[in-house]
């Protein structure tokens, strides 16, 4: 399906980056008029993707990460978070709530498991020294204003 | 952004938060809090959510560290006037088992 809107963004991995990324994206998504409440979804969910880019496929470096959204038909939105660290060995393993390999670091385990629960849709792609792609799709309300 | 501002009364330890909690930001406020309570070894950590904004997984991890770190030292937790936007996400933690999020509103008095 052809993307009715699109945009791309690169960057480094600094964790300074994380509230830049989620407000961009959001910013781009305001076009569809989401609620509060699936703006919020949408920041949380990216927020959880970027920085798991810079706290686990990128640990020990500064790498680059970039995310592309898309405005598609019927008020949806697909985003994809990509990097190219470390990549994750067992994908199932990692999705699984309260699973983290960060255990000194105070992770909760618990960002996958935010993206699924906050999108309605994710997908993990991934290699082992290669890097991961995330996509979160998400459809939003129809609002009465047909902007 | 996240700023903190911390008050120490009566054995009470209190975190007042404003702005965005993530892995960026949480740190600071992490290390500022556990200096104070290995130095005044409150009896309580109050974390004031009221102004907090936004927050992902890395405020779950926040809290729950200092519900540890608190237990240690024989002391507790409570995470109060907690925003109804960030609800979704506390129960999504399962920390509502701990019994320590009280929402906005919720003023539990304490004795
Ligand atoms: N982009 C990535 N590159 C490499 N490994 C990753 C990546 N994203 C996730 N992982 C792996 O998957 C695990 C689970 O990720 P998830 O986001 O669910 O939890 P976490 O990041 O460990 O903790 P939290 O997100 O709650 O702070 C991570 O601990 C890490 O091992
Ligand atoms: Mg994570």
């Amino acid at each position: 399906m052809k993307a009715l809107n699109e945009m791309e963004l690169t960057f480094e991995s600094r964790s300074t980056n994380e509230s830049f990324a989620r407000s961009a994206v959001a910013a781009f998504i305001v076009q569809l008029d989401p609620t509060i409440g699936e703006l919020n979804d949408i920041r949380t969910a990216v927020s959880e993707a970027v920085t798991n880019c810079i706290v686990h496929a990128y640990k020990d470096e500064i790498g680059i990460i970039s995310v592309n959204v898309r405005i598609m038909p019927e008020n949806s939105v697909i985003i994809r978070i990509r990097d190219k660290g470390c990549g994750i060995e067992d994908i199932q393993q990692a999705m699984e709530p309260l699973f983290t390999t960060a255990h000194g670091d105070e992770r909760a385990g618990l960002g996958f498991a935010v993206m699924q629960s906050f999108t309605d849709k994710l997908t993990v792609r991934s290699k082992p020294g290669k890097g991961t792609t995330v996509t979160l799709k998400k459809t939003l309300s129809r609002r009465l204003s047909d902007g | 952004m996240l700023k903190s501002n911390y008050s120490l009364e009566e054995g009470v330890l209190t975190v007042r938060l404003s702005g965005e909690i993530d892995h960026h930001s949480a740190r600071t406020v992490r290390e500022e809090t556990d200096t104070l309570i290995q130095q005044k070894r409150p009896h309580e950590l109050r974390l004031d959510f009221s102004s907090v904004t936004f927050m992902d997984s890395s405020g779950i991890g926040l809290i729950m560290g200092r519900y540890r770190i608190m237990g240690l030292f024989g002391g507790y937790l409570r995470v109060v006037n907690v925003p109804e936007g960030l609800e979704k996400l506390m129960i999504l933690s399962g920390l509502g088992a701990l019994k320590v999020i009280e929402r906005q509103g919720e003023a539990r008095e304490s004795a």
